[in-house]
């Protein structure tokens, strides 16, 4: 250990030994002095400080609030619809238990400096009265059913059906990255099976992009428990997924005011899709897809002036955690004009074409001209 | 008293004392084995959860001061670091795959070896026997194995620390796959084993403690003890006790299957996993499953830790206000409702798995009811200090701040509870704020409050005061110093258990709160070291007490002798014939629950 550490070690031990000797010295004074003296003195300067306490700590709340605030996502609006209510709900929350809060707090410290012992006050015997128990019963639950009436409002519009326009985007997760995939343009996922995972021939998500056959474990005959029979299955190349376009390590594109969609899996653990700026989240689970939609409010550009930050970017924060890469599982979302959607969309070409270089023609999309994919992105995105 | 039917049959209780005062007279010779070690006094067996809660709780605080060492300062090394953990700071830097250990170690060893263990079987040991007049607890054996099952696993759950491969590392709440798949994390090798097999310990002692603490209360309680003269504690205990009894075997089910996906094959939680660069065989399995297993224990988890602290500070409280609690049979109905709604709301965990939204609705309905008890509990507690008389002891002032405590995180439970708010702080630093102060912080302080106040109980001898004023306020402060600023974090939507914030452009503006909350953290882990200090100094040195009931309270356990050997009362077990909380009743300023109802005494509640 360094002399600084041995230094630290040092002083603290002091500091130990000397608060220790203090308080020793204070319990002989208080026996000399007389054990009542000594408890009264006590007692008047605990219930001092409790008061002490209750009028540092709202101004510590204040203070907390000035300085903190700004670096919360409050002071800037939403980047989604949904994102408002939960807003809305979160100031409706705030103002009822925020008055909870001071009310309480105030009451408790107070009573602790008000009722603190005098010789001369006797304790009032007061065991119990059923109309005060009454009311607050009746007033905290009125209190909650505001608030489980305005929650489950909020709730069931975030939580419904996705809107038919709704463009969709598959989101994967896996230690420690996101892989989003786009239905490309005939607006269809290609089916995928996680068996056929093989990042070694770039098929990361494991598309059906070849006719395969599976060899499944060895089991026993059920009929004849001496033969083995072998488990295999075929599996038919899906044209769907010739077409689809797979993002990696690379932001996710969404068009402002256009609904979104996104269905979230997961190859090894849970993950979860994170999404501050828009208010969301939702797990990424393997083995059982889960969905998410919202409708982006503003282009990342717009939320760069509103937030006066030119660096502003919406973030992915993998929000379950997943292994040791956890923290630097991080995704970037831009969200751009239609015009620019479109542009980005012709730019991209279907992952397919990696996976099989030699398929030329057979893959729909690959050989597509610039000029085209526009329009048929165009005809997709609308 | 109307309530007389409740009590126990009189021949029953006669029987026992009978038993008993025989055992009592011809004592075997005790030698320290039998007395200290393989102890069945359950006082004796109270000090040692206590104390090897105790042990726990500076080990998991230590993990914490550790850990936000790290988030605290990303950028530096500290050489000295090395020099103490080894391989587990190499460069004085603490790796990645050992932070989540410490993250990971920290929950479990405080929620389950500190403020479950440690609490539960520190109070319902000491109290239950001593409170409802009985000798002992039902089975003093079974009492002793309980305590020796704890500490086995307590051993395991240590061990898993020394292994190559470390101790699990994928958070306390055990989520496979991430425990089912070795290959998905290092800590989900040999460590996730030893926390299985730790944890499986542990909840064997639980479940022996708490069938003699149900089984004690309602057959042994001395004459005239109905259960409407319980003493608040005991009615807490008693419920934490049934509440762990009914959610810990689903926990201990839950993890068995987890053992089954990892070493037999099966698929309970486990499908369509491509991991280490392979995939796996299992098919059709729900990870989401073991979520709904571990959360019917780890919602009911929280009031096990949180009751017995509710019921210590109600009796601190009256003691100490010198006034009977307010609303007795509400606070018992309360804690009655809050033991029914642990159970029905464990899904408000699981909001953003992709659960049903119309049963997430339910949830919602029914874990914001649980804010009904809670709101009575903290008025009745208020209406207790009101028009008291208030004598500051350090009990009494961890009781305030209990409150204090209870109140402001509670209230974050509210928005948590709100499925529509939890979307967006689910799993972010609001999190961890609200939970550290309704059932870290606060449970801590029912227990501070239990341990001063009946350490002259325990010990004979007193703590000493100066000592615990600063042990309060300083951890008073500094738990709101702590945790306080954590919501704004949480509403930045900073995400819990990273490692570093340094890249991300939504969360890094908080260095220097990080720094400061890590700074707050060691100072107030150091003063638990001085309260540590003064327990074990006070064991030997402190004050002796002089009088049998220092506090003048009037529950049984102050009728014993200042140090009460086994069987706590020498001679023949006393009567009880009045509820627990005669304070300041007809000009008096207590009266003993032995003293008998005068003639001209005012009917009480």
């Amino acid at each position: 250990m360094t002399t600084t550490g041995f230094f630290i070690v040092a002083i603290l031990a002091l500091g130990f030994l000397i608060t220790f000797q203090i308080a020793k010295a204070s319990e002989y004074v208080s026996i000399l002095k007389g054990e009542k003296k000594s408890f009264e003195q006590n007692n008047k300067i605990n219930a001092f400080l409790m008061v002490v306490f209750l009028v540092l700590g709202l101004i510590g709340v204040w203070y907390c609030n000035k300085l903190l605030y700004k670096k919360t996502l409050l002071p800037y609006p939403s980047a989604s619809e949904h994102g408002e209510n939960i807003d809305t709900m979160l100031w409706i929350t705030l103002i009822i238990t925020g008055a909870v809060f001071i009310a309480t707090q105030i009451l408790l410290f107070w009573f602790a400096f008000k009722y603190q012992h005098n010789d001369k006050r006797k304790a009032y015997y007061y065991p119990h009265n059923n109309k005060l128990e009454v009311i607050w019963t009746t007033i905290p639950a009125i209190a909650l059913c505001v608030l489980v009436g305005f929650g489950l409002f909020y709730w069931f519009r975030i939580t419904g059906e996705a809107p038919k326009e709704a463009m969709q985007i598959e989101v994967t997760g896996k230690q420690f990255e996101w892989i989003f995939r786009y239905p490309g343009r005939d607006n269809t996922f290609g089916k995928k099976y996680f068996r056929l995972i093989d990042p070694g021939k770039l098929n990361q998500l494991g598309m059906l992009w070849s006719d395969t056959t599976l060899q499944g474990p060895s089991r026993p005959d059920h009929h004849d428990h001496t033969k083995m029979v072998s488990t295999s299955t075929e599996l038919k190349a899906d044209p769907a997924g010739f077409d689809d376009i797979i993002i990696q390590s690379k932001p996710m594109y969404l068009v402002k005011g256009q609904p979104v969609k996104l269905i979230i899996n997961a190859q090894d653990v849970i993950h979860d899709v994170g999404l501050p700026h828009f208010r969301l989240k939702m797990d990424a689970v393997p083995g059982t897809p889960t969905t998410m939609w919202f409708t982006p409010k503003y282009t990342t550009e717009e939320m760069r002036q509103i937030t006066g930050n030119p660096n502003f970017d919406y973030e992915i924060a993998c929000d379950q955690m997943c292994g040791n890469g956890h923290y630097s599982m991080r995704g970037v979302i831009k969200v751009v004009t239609r015009d620019e959607f479109i542009l980005w969309r012709a730019q991209q070409k279907p992952a397919y074409a990696d996976f099989n270089p030699n398929a030329g023609g057979t893959a729909p999309a690959g050989d597509a001209q610039p000029a085209d994919s526009v329009q048929a992105v165009s005809k997709v995105v609308k | 008293m109307a309530n007389d039917s409740f009590h126990g049959h009189p021949e029953v209780v006669t029987t026992h004392e009978v038993h008993h005062d025989e055992h009592h007279v011809h004592h075997h010779k005790e030698t320290f084995i039998t007395k200290y070690v393989f102890s069945q006094d359950h006082k004796m067996i109270a000090k040692q959860f206590l104390i090897t809660g105790m042990i726990w709780a500076i080990m998991g605080g230590l993990m914490s001061v550790l850990f936000r060492l790290q988030l605290g300062y990303p950028d530096q090394t500290f050489p000295w670091l090395e020099d103490i953990l080894g391989r587990w700071a190499r460069g004085g830097k603490i790796s990645v795959e050992n932070y989540y250990a410490l993250v990971t170690m920290h929950g479990t060893v405080l929620v389950f070896f500190v403020l479950t263990g440690g609490l539960s079987g520190t109070f319902a040991n000491l109290l239950i026997p001593l409170q409802i007049g009985a000798r002992d607890m039902a089975s003093p054996f079974l009492n002793m194995l309980s305590y020796w099952f704890f500490f086995g696993g307590s051993i395991v759950m240590l061990a898993s620390l020394f292994i190559q491969t470390g101790p699990f590392s994928g958070g306390w709440t055990f989520y496979p796959p991430l425990s089912a798949l070795g290959d998905a994390s290092p800590g989900s090798k040999a460590g996730a084993d030893y926390w299985i097999i730790g944890m499986a310990l542990f909840i064997i002692s639980s479940l022996l403690g708490g069938l003699n603490y149900i089984a004690t209360i309602l057959n042994m309680r001395t004459k005239g003890m109905s259960m409407s003269r319980l003493p608040l504690t005991c009615w807490a205990l008693l419920f934490t006790a049934i509440l762990g009894v009914l959610s810990f075997p689903v926990l201990l089910s839950g993890v068995l299957l987890v053992v089954f996906d990892r070493h037999a094959g099966t698929s309970f939680y486990l499908a369509d996993i491509f991991v280490g660069g392979k995939a796996l065989p299992n098919e059709g399995g729900s990870a989401i499953l073991f979520q709904h297993l571990f959360w019917f224990l780890g919602h009911p988890e929280v009031y096990i830790i949180i009751l017995p602290a509710m019921g210590l500070v109600s009796e601190i409280m009256a003691i100490n206000c010198r006034k009977p609690i307010f609303g007795y049979m509400a606070m018992v109905g309360s804690l009655f409702a809050i033991a029914i709604l642990a159970f029905l709301v464990w899904a408000h965990h699981m909001f953003v798995t992709g659960l049903n939204p119309f049963l997430g609705s339910v949830f919602v309905l029914l874990t914001l009811l649980i804010a009904v008890p809670s709101a009575i509990k903290v008025f009745n507690w208020l209406t207790t200090m009101w028009r008291g008389n208030i004598r500051f002891t350090p009990a009494m002032l961890f009781a305030v701040g209990f409150v204090s405590l209870f109140i402001s995180g509670g209230l974050t439970g509210i928005w948590l509870g709100n499925s529509t708010l939890d979307i967006h702080l689910h799993d972010t630093y609001f999190v961890i704020a609200h939970f550290h102060i309704v059932m870290g912080v606060s449970a801590f302080f029912g227990m501070f409050a239990g341990i001063y106040h009946w350490f002259p109980k325990m010990y004979g001898r007193y703590m000493n005061n100066s000592l615990a004023y600063i042990h309060f306020w300083v951890t008073l402060v500094g738990a709101y110093l702590i945790f306080w600023p954590m919501h704004y974090q949480g509403l930045a939507g900073m995400p819990r258990r990273y490692f570093d914030y340094s890249q991300w452009l939504s969360f890094s503006q908080f260095s220097d709160l990080n720094k400061f909350i890590s700074t707050v953290a060691m100072i107030v882990f150091a003063v638990q070291l001085l309260f540590v200090f003064n327990f074990f100094y006070s064991i030997f040195k402190g004050r002796r007490v002089t009088s049998t009931n220092p506090w003048h309270a009037t529950t049984l356990e102050w009728t014993t002798p200042v140090r009460p050997g086994h069987g706590n009362w020498p001679g023949e077990i006393p009567e009880v014939h009045r509820w627990a909380y005669d304070y300041g009743k007809d000009g008096r300023d207590f009266i003993p629950q032995t003293e008998p109802v005068g003639p001209n005494e005012s009917k009480h509640h």
